[in-house]
């Protein structure tokens, strides 16, 4: 049995990976916060560290250094649960995007994703939900009126935005005709799919911002309505986890429209240079990351019921439209 | 009418992300004050205090104890004392032995600056006020005659 294959290398690799990740949320955290400073003609933060590097460094040891309080009127098992429920899909959705070609390293050939999952699409999806999960529990868990309405929020939103996001999966589903996100990134795209797709972005992405709880569809957080929904009772490491699992969320999610919408790896001399390809990649989801920045320093939060009769009105026909006329275009030009 | 609808509201959001986008590459307004940068202030700015001198180094406060009586939150202590004629600390009779302001009690209105027959007591350009201990907020007689230079650029006013 190949015991280094099979149990050394996806260790590393999933060490390496995470490492990333959460180092890369501890910076996105930083990126939004510039960014959106000077998309409001502000300076953002710059005195911890030059140009405020050090700050994600110091937001953390503040969290950390906090009490940890569990308030005496929740559900304390799921209280503490809810947490890691949180986390942990954000993570494990980042298994199965590819991060670039393999590559030889010590005579062994390694692929740089977790796992190629035959159908990773539909993995994709279904670790999204699981993440709804943290958010319900939480609110179920903290015995609060506004704790559980945002929870409530959270539900409805994912349900009604999933729905639409299924669909339009579905239709890169029929164009690339494989639900493995390694073979949809190394299969080549005619011309046409690639415009046809685009065209279909926007209201992907807009499905992807209601998953991901980011404005304009934060609802389950309004901190003038709300509070902070379900956050409400989290403080200390339990409330900065919550944190770290939206912004998580939020790369992962980018990474992976990076990888279905603009290609993944992909680039000029990406097969030569697999390196390169993770650079390709990095590059590509921190545009993702700016589209998110951007819609929230543009748009403000819709209203609760403007966000449902979007979703089901307009989206999820939208979607179907989608789908419908891919259908015929896979027939017709494929 | 929902395709109206949808148009509509996609054009608004595309127009919305147009004026973001314009603001990104603009210069930021953000003044990095007191530390790096100068603020701008007019002249008649009311700042922290300070006693002024006349040019041959005698003390301009005569300690007439007016600004005591024009203050209204009571924040000026003055303590006057006849002046040693061989040695004058002010050119008049008497000179402000003690002369105390307590800044946390300040509203910084002037009217001290409007009582004083001397114009001794002026009210300078310095904001940078804060302190750790709450008796730092008490500006002596040493600390009202060496203000610190202000870090502030007077601008003309309109």
């Amino acid at each position: 049995m190949d015991w280094v294959g099979l149990i050394l290398v996806p260790f590393i690799k999933g060490i390496v990976i995470l490492l990333i990740l959460l180092t890369g949320t501890a910076y996105l955290t930083l990126f939004e916060r510039k960014l959106i400073a000077r998309f409001q003609v502000r300076l953002g933060p710059n005195r911890a560290g030059p140009y405020g590097i050090l700050q994600p460094l110091a937001d953390a040891v503040k969290l950390f250094l906090k009490e940890e309080v569990i308030p005496g009127h929740v559900n304390k098992p799921v209280y503490l649960l809810a947490p890691m429920l949180a986390m942990i899909p954000a993570l494990a959705l980042f298994a199965v995007v590819p991060l670039g070609p393999d590559i030889e390293l010590f005579g062994r050939r390694i692929p740089l994703h977790m796992g190629d999952i035959n159908v990773g699409l539909l993995y994709i999806m279904a670790i999204a939900s699981v993440g709804t999960y943290g958010v319900m529990l939480a609110g179920w868990a903290s015995n609060n009126n506004y704790s559980l309405l945002g929870a409530m929020r959270t539900s409805a939103q994912m349900i009604s935005y999933e729905l639409p996001m299924g669909v339009f999966i579905a239709s890169l589903l029929l164009i690339t005709g494989t639900m493995s996100v390694v073979q949809i990134v190394e299969n080549p795209r005619p011309l046409w799919a690639w415009i046809w797709l685009w065209l279909g972005f926007p209201f992907y992405f807009i499905t992807v911002l209601a998953e991901t709880n980011r404005a304009p569809f934060d609802l389950p957080e309004t901190e003038n309505e709300l509070i902070a929904g379900y956050q409400t009772e989290y403080g200390g490491f339990k409330f900065a986890i919550f944190y770290i699992s939206e912004y998580l969320h939020m790369l992962t999610s980018s990474a992976v429209v990076a990888t279905l919408f603009f290609g993944g790896w992909r680039g000029p001399f990406a097969e030569q240079f697999p390196l390169l390809g993770i650079v390709y990649l990095a590059l590509k989801t921190v545009f993702v990351l700016f589209l998110f920045v951007w819609v929230r320093a543009s748009v403000p939060r819709v209203r609760y019921d403007q966000l449902m009769s979007f979703g089901w009105k307009y989206l999820l026909p939208l979607s179907l439209v989608y789908l419908a006329i891919t259908a015929v275009l896979v027939v017709m030009l494929g | 009418m929902g395709l109206k609808d949808l148009y509509q509201g996609g054009r608004a959001i595309t127009q919305a992300l147009g004026v973001t986008l314009k603001h990104l590459f603009q210069p930021p307004v953000t003044v990095e004050s007191p530390d790096r940068e100068p603020i701008m202030v007019y002249p008649r700015f009311r700042g922290r205090h300070y006693l002024r001198r006349y040019e041959n180094g005698l003390e301009r406060c005569i300690g007439c104890q007016l600004c005591e009586a024009a203050c209204p939150t009571g924040a000026i202590y003055v303590e006057a004392e006849e002046n040693d004629p061989e040695n004058p600390v002010s050119p008049g009779e008497r000179y402000a032995k003690v002369y105390e302001i307590n800044l946390l009690r300040c509203v910084f209105c002037g009217d001290c600056e409007l009582a004083c027959p001397v114009e001794a007591i002026v009210l300078g350009h310095s904001y940078t006020l804060a302190n750790y201990e709450r008796r730092d907020f008490v500006l002596t007689k040493e600390d009202l005659l060496n203000p610190p230079e202000p870090n502030v650029i007077v601008r003309p006013e309109e």
